[in-house]
């Protein structure tokens, strides 16, 4: 099915473009985040992360999603091309998890007065960033590629199950602790500049990830035509 | 219906019987669950916190480890002399064999729990008095949980070349939202607080047994079939 | 309904990939009662993957596989009932004995009673006196029997063998050889995977080689097996 590294190529030469193009947007944001959107009233200048974050939170969870849905259809399917879709989403995933676990302490400490919290939504970027992590890890020690699209097919299955679980299990637990709450880090109803800005943002992780993932796919592409040894018409014998 | 359980015992009795012949995980399990408790207690200050409450955060983390200590375990026997083929080749469905593989999981976590939570009611002064119905009742559902997802990625783990390291990194954030259920009621059980106050987390807990339970049978197949 | 009487194996078009790389690549097989097929080969050559998706262990990429006419699948178990495997793993468990090994067996083929059948099985293979013994206490060409009366404890009409002779020094081999002629082959069909032509070459039926993912010369066996290692050796590639 994966069988020419022109193909390869075709695929890293349009995300490298969509890429491009997202990394110009997301400067568009910086400027728009920074110059046209009014100041938030209670927490300053350093709301404005808000841009970053919450889009990127929404991402990494989006991809996690998604990583679960392709998953099924490939235990479904055995197509490689949609493990090969999966493990470069996870590539791109952990990245804007990554981000989302540096941005938010950033955010919360000029504002919440400390590093970390433990409410349902940083708790859950924090577990899912594990998740990335350890479905990464179990690819990187599994060797028969089959084997290994199978194993984190059920993984990502799994994790993607457990997102509601993290998610209602801190809520529950916080409900018991009522804490009081003096800022929340998102006010309920944003006005419009704001909204238009995060939406903004938002589209512009997607083409991000979108980019960034065919990159990584077209990689893959070329990395698995070379670990069966060959193009099509000149696949070797096993041995 | 009656085949498979039929069949799930055997492969429980099995697994059992060829561990308490060798006894190797069992000990270590029971003795890092002992290990874990005394640590426990003396690395706390005693004028600043009480052994109480330390003592829900002491029992989970010493349940957690020991789950995972007893869970490396579970797969690394088929591995020897391919064992599984054996298991994989015999008319037995794959539901059978994690069903079996479960059991007796359950089985040896509890044993590790049934010793460490005496220990844990010695060494931290606590009184079990009526909690005690409760308490058992949180740690089999909590168990389930660990036990149900740890069983399918032991099954994974034991394939890859840093088994007893890759079972942890896979399996810790599953084990947070039972762990969260189970401490958070433990911490009221032993204060006394009637369970009907915490139905919420009783039935998370529940849902989560259900949910997983139910997932890892149908994901199972995947991982030993070819 | 009438009695089966077809191939107690076939397997029609067979392919195995992993990702783009074939393994096999179109095998097709009959086997009837008393026919005992050996599969020659280097190493690597995919002996062992045509072994396991024979035995309903590996899923085909195309193809299937049908036993006593059911077709192979991971989805209906007792289509392997009648599969038997003899591999170079003994497929036992250090920690309990013979006996309780056996026994295990049986209960997992739903025979009954497991401990009878299970020292019956024993007995047939000349190793009752060690059923109290763990695989750990015996000698590789015991544990090689052992693994035998496991295999055939079910009575399975089709029996595939790995590599049976690695590590069995020539006692040994003479012994397995005799155990499977006296007592195995009748009636069965046997698909013995070796690259170690000497070894399976009086017991086959037919001789087939696999090269390049297919079966490449697929004759019945004729004469010594020094005649055929030149032609061999040729399809091979030396």
């Amino acid at each position: 099915m994966i069988t020419s590294f022109s193909a390869a190529r075709a695929v890293v030469r349009r995300g490298r473009a969509i890429t491009l193009l997202a990394l110009a947007g997301l400067v568009g944001v910086y400027v728009l985040a920074l110059d046209y959107t009014p100041v938030e009233l209670h927490q300053g200048p350093a709301q404005k992360i808000f841009y970053l974050h919450v889009p990127a939170a929404w991402t990494a969870l989006l991809v996690f999603s998604l990583m679960g849905v392709v998953s099924i259809l490939f235990l479904w399917l055995h197509d490689e091309r949609l493990d090969l879709f999966a493990e470069a989403s996870a590539e791109v995933g952990v990245m804007f998890s990554a981000i989302m676990l540096t941005t938010g302490p950033i955010w919360a400490k000029p504002i919440w007065g400390t590093w970390w919290q433990w409410d349902p939504r940083l708790t859950l970027t924090l577990f899912l960033f594990f998740l990335y992590v350890g479905y990464l890890a179990l690819r990187a020690s599994i060797h028969d590629p089959l084997e290994r699209g199978r194993f984190s097919a059920v993984v990502a299955i799994l994790g993607m199950l457990l997102v509601p679980f993290i998610h209602l299990s801190v809520y529950l637990f916080r409900t018991l602790h009522p804490k009081p709450v003096v800022l929340k880090p998102s006010a309920p109803s944003l006005p419009p500049e704001m909204l238009r800005t995060l939406l903004i943002s938002f589209a512009v992780c997607l083409t991000l990830y979108l980019g960034l993932v065919m990159m990584r796919y077209g990689v893959g592409m070329a990395e698995r035509i070379r670990e069966a040894g060959g193009e099509a018409g000149e696949v070797a014998d096993a041995g | 219906m009656g085949n498979t359980i039929r069949l799930a015992l055997a492969v429980a009795g099995k697994d059992l019987r060829a561990e308490l012949r060798s006894r190797t995980a069992l000990l270590s399990a029971l003795v890092f669950a002992a290990l874990v408790l005394v640590v426990f207690n003396f690395a706390r200050d005693p004028t600043a916190i009480s052994a109480r409450d330390l003592a829900p955060s002491a029992l989970w983390i010493t349940f957690a480890f020991g789950a995972i200590v007893a869970l490396n375990r579970a797969f690394s026997m088929e591995r020897e002399h391919a064992a599984l083929d054996g298991l994989l080749l015999a008319p037995l469905p794959r539901e059978a064999l994690y069903l079996g593989k479960l059991i007796a999981n359950l089985a040896f976590v509890g044993i590790v729990e049934a010793v460490a939570l005496p220990l844990f009611v010695l060494f931290f002064d606590v009184e079990l008095g009526h909690a005690l119905g409760g308490l058992i009742g949180v740690i089999i559902l909590a168990t389930i949980g660990f036990v149900a997802v740890g069983t399918v990625f032991s099954a994974m783990a034991v394939r890859t070349r840093f088994a007893e390291l890759m079972l942890p990194v896979l399996l810790l954030p599953f084990m947070v939202p039972p762990l969260i259920g189970a401490a958070a009621m433990t911490s009221r059980l032993l204060a006394d607080r009637p369970l009907s106050e915490m139905l919420g987390l009783l039935r998370l807990l529940a849902l989560y047994d259900v949910v997983f339970v139910t997932l890892c049978t149908l994901l199972f197949p995947a991982v030993v079939d070819e | 309904m009438p009695p089966y009487d077809g191939p107690l194996l076939a397997a029609t078009a067979l392919a195995r990939s992993y990702g783009p790389l074939k393994v096999l690549r179109g095998i097709d097989l009959s086997l009837t009662a008393g026919e005992t097929l050996m599969v020659a080969g280097p190493n690597g050559a995919g002996k062992t993957t045509l072994l396991r998706v024979l035995a309903g262990l590996m899923r085909p990429s195309a193809g299937e596989v049908r036993v006593l006419g059911r077709r192979l699948s991971h989805a209906d178990p007792d289509a392997r009932r009648p599969i038997g495997l003899v591999s170079h793993q003994s497929l036992l468990y250090d920690d309990l004995t013979l006996l309780e090994n056996l026994a295990f067996t049986a209960r997992l083929y739903g025979m009954r009673p497991p401990r009878e059948v299970a020292r019956r099985a024993l007995e047939a293979v000349g190793l009752a006196d060690r059923a109290g013994s763990t695989p750990r206490q015996l000698s590789r060409g015991m544990v090689q029997r052992a693994a035998i009366a496991r295999a055939l404890l079910h009575e399975p009409s089709v029996l595939l063998l790995d590599e049976p002779f690695t590590g069995l020094d020539a006692r040994a081999s003479d012994a397995f050889r005799e155990l499977l002629v006296a007592r195995i082959a009748r009636g069965r069909a046997m698909v013995i995977v070796t690259h170690q032509l000497a070894e399976a070459w009086e017991l086959a039926s037919r001789v087939a080689v696999l090269m390049g993912g297919r079966l490449a010369l697929d004759e019945p066996r004729q004469g010594a097996v020094a005649a055929f290692l030149p032609r061999y050796l040729t399809v091979t590639g030396g």
